[in-house]
Order: structure tokens, then sequence, then C-alpha cells
């Protein structure tokens, strides 16, 4: 992977600067127009956060079934990472609602679950920070349940009746969306892939440094 | 047997009293929102607005790139950090054994 790092983060640079063309080019929406054109970065960052969560949970499992310390930094890693691009999914969402629907926000199934599914990963997060001795094993079982919770904010636009798109959106999108749409997700995919290889590391450094720092106690 | 079902009247008031008490409740509903179960793609957008959209999604793709360029920028700087710090530890302890 460390070879691989300087020409992957060159090929997401590029794609992200390319991106605003493909978007721009990309056909507007009959009902909604330009500001449907949010979607393009909104969607793959919640796809992105769905993923994070996943990688989050299975990390978290591995280290307190098998104990892999690796597994419990992956887990930091990808714990941050779904908060971040948590933030992009809840700003973006309200920023397209209040044209489409005449609102900022609605407390419907789907938005509300999504902050709470943010809300699981921050909690962690802080759990990490000033939990003390032993929370990464607290923080672990949480992240579970965080992993736990996906399927249920994705489905719940299927289920219940809410304002926001539901998932058959994007397995009907038009010839003209649909490229500009996978794009921006391989995008995402390939800059989340990057940002997780190298918090994982900065993990796996601050690890080192601390045991240096007990063998010099001892 | 007890006629307990109220006089046609007392009916008429009640399915009155039930409309008069459901029209805000559906008028609180959300507004429907289009294209719930797939977009249908248009060559132009409409050209008046009462809600400037593009300064939505300036706004929108101005956040994405400002946080995800941060948090690559922060990864970045706290690695620098501990790597920095790593290399002060490590000279420490290889002038400690120098001089023991």
């Amino acid at each position: 992977m460390r070879k691989l790092f300087l020409p992957l983060t060159v090929v997401a640079a590029g794609m992200f600067m390319m991106a605003p063309f493909l978007i721009d080019g990309a056909p507007y929406e009959s009902t909604m127009g330009l500001v449907q054109k949010i979607f393009y970065f909104h969607v793959p960052s919640a796809m992105t956060m769905f993923v994070s969560a996943f990688v989050c949970g299975i990390s978290s499992a591995v280290f307190l079934f098998k104990g892999r310390a690796a597994a419990d930094r992956l887990a930091v890693a990808a714990a941050e990472l779904t908060s971040v691009f948590g933030i992009i999914v809840l700003v973006t969402g309200p920023l397209w609602a209040r044209k489409a629907w005449g609102v900022w926000w609605v407390w419907d199934e789907r938005i509300t679950s999504t902050f709470v599914l943010w809300l699981i990963f921050n909690a962690y997060l802080l759990l990490r920070k000033y939990g003390g001795a032993g929370s990464e094993r607290l923080a672990a079982g949480l992240a579970i349940f965080g992993m736990a919770n996906v399927p249920f904010v994705y489905w719940s636009v299927n289920v219940w009746r809410t304002l926001h798109p539901k998932t058959t959106v994007v397995p009907t999108l038009q010839p003209g969306m649909r490229g500009p749409f996978w794009f921006c997700v391989t995008a995402f995919l390939l800059l989340y892939v990057l940002a997780i290889t190298a918090r994982a590391h900065l993990e796996a450094e601050r690890a080192r440094l601390e045991e240096i720092y007990l063998s010099i106690e001892e | 047997m007890t006629n307990w079902w109220p006089g046609r009247a007392a009916r008429a008031l009640v399915i009155a009293a039930a409309l008069a008490f459901s029209t805000p409740v559906f008028a609180l509903q959300p507004p429907t929102a289009a294209a719930q179960d797939g977009f249908v793609p248009v060559s132009r957008a409409a050209q008046q607005e009462t809600i400037p959209a593009a300064r939505l999604v300036v706004i929108a793709y101005g956040f994405a790139w400002v946080m995800l360029l941060g948090y690559l920028w922060s990864i970045w700087s706290r690695l620098g950090k501990v790597e920095r710090e790593l290399l002060a530890v490590s000279r420490r302890i290889d002038a400690g054994e120098r001089r023991g």
C-alpha cells in the first residue's frame, strides 16, 4: 500500500477536480432543477459513511473477540472517518432540503436515524478520548451497535412514510446521471481508502511512541 | 335495549368536529416531496426561483471540499507531530546509550 499511496493520491485528487465538470454536464432533474446536483456529493458521502461504519464495527468485533491491536487502530480510524463523512451528509442534506422541501430539517426516519448513527460514532470517539483505561473495549461494543444501525438507516425510507427519496433512486438513474454519480462514488471511496490508511498509520505510530515511553519508564 | 348510538344531529356534530380537527393536522404534514421514487432528467432548470439553488449548491460543494481537505491536513499535521516526537525520543535514547 505504501508504494501505491502517492499514485492513488494523485488519481483521487484528479478525480475530485474532474467531478465538478461531470456534475455540471449531467442533466437537471425535472422537479428539483439545479439543487438536485447536491445529490452527486451527498449520496457518495452517505455511502462512504455506511462503509466506514461497517469497517469500524467489523474491526471492533475482531478486536473484541481476537484481541488484535491492529484491528482496534483501524476501528479508531474508521470511527473518525464515519464522523467526517457524516458531517458532510448532515450539512449537504439540509441544503438540498431547503430548496426541494422548503425546510432545512424534518425529523423524519431517514434523517433522524442518520443523525443518531453519527452521534453513536461521535460517542465512540469521545469514549476513546476521555474514557480512560479499558475504554477501548467499551467503545468496541458501541461500534458494533453503531454498525447494526446502518441497515435500519438504509431501509428506513422504504419502510416508513418519509419525505426523503427512496432507495430506488440510485438503481433507476438515467444514463446521463449514472456516469457522474458512480464517478463521484469511486472518488469518495478511493479517498476513503487513502484517508483510513493514513489515519491507521497515525494510530500505529502513536502506539509505537507509547511503547517507547513505557520501555523508558521501566 | 338501550339505544347508545347518538341521534342524527349528534352524529353530524361528531363528524364536523372530526373534520375540523383533522384539517389542521393534514395542513401540518410536511410538504409532499418531489421525485421520491426516481429522478427524471431535463435539459434546462427552471429560470425563476424563490430560493436561489445555485447558492445552496455552491455552499454544499464548498463545505464538502473544505471538510475533506481540512481532515486530510489534520491527519498530515498529527502524523508529522508524532513522527517528530518519535525521532526526538529515539535520539535521546541513542544519546543515553552512548553515555551509559
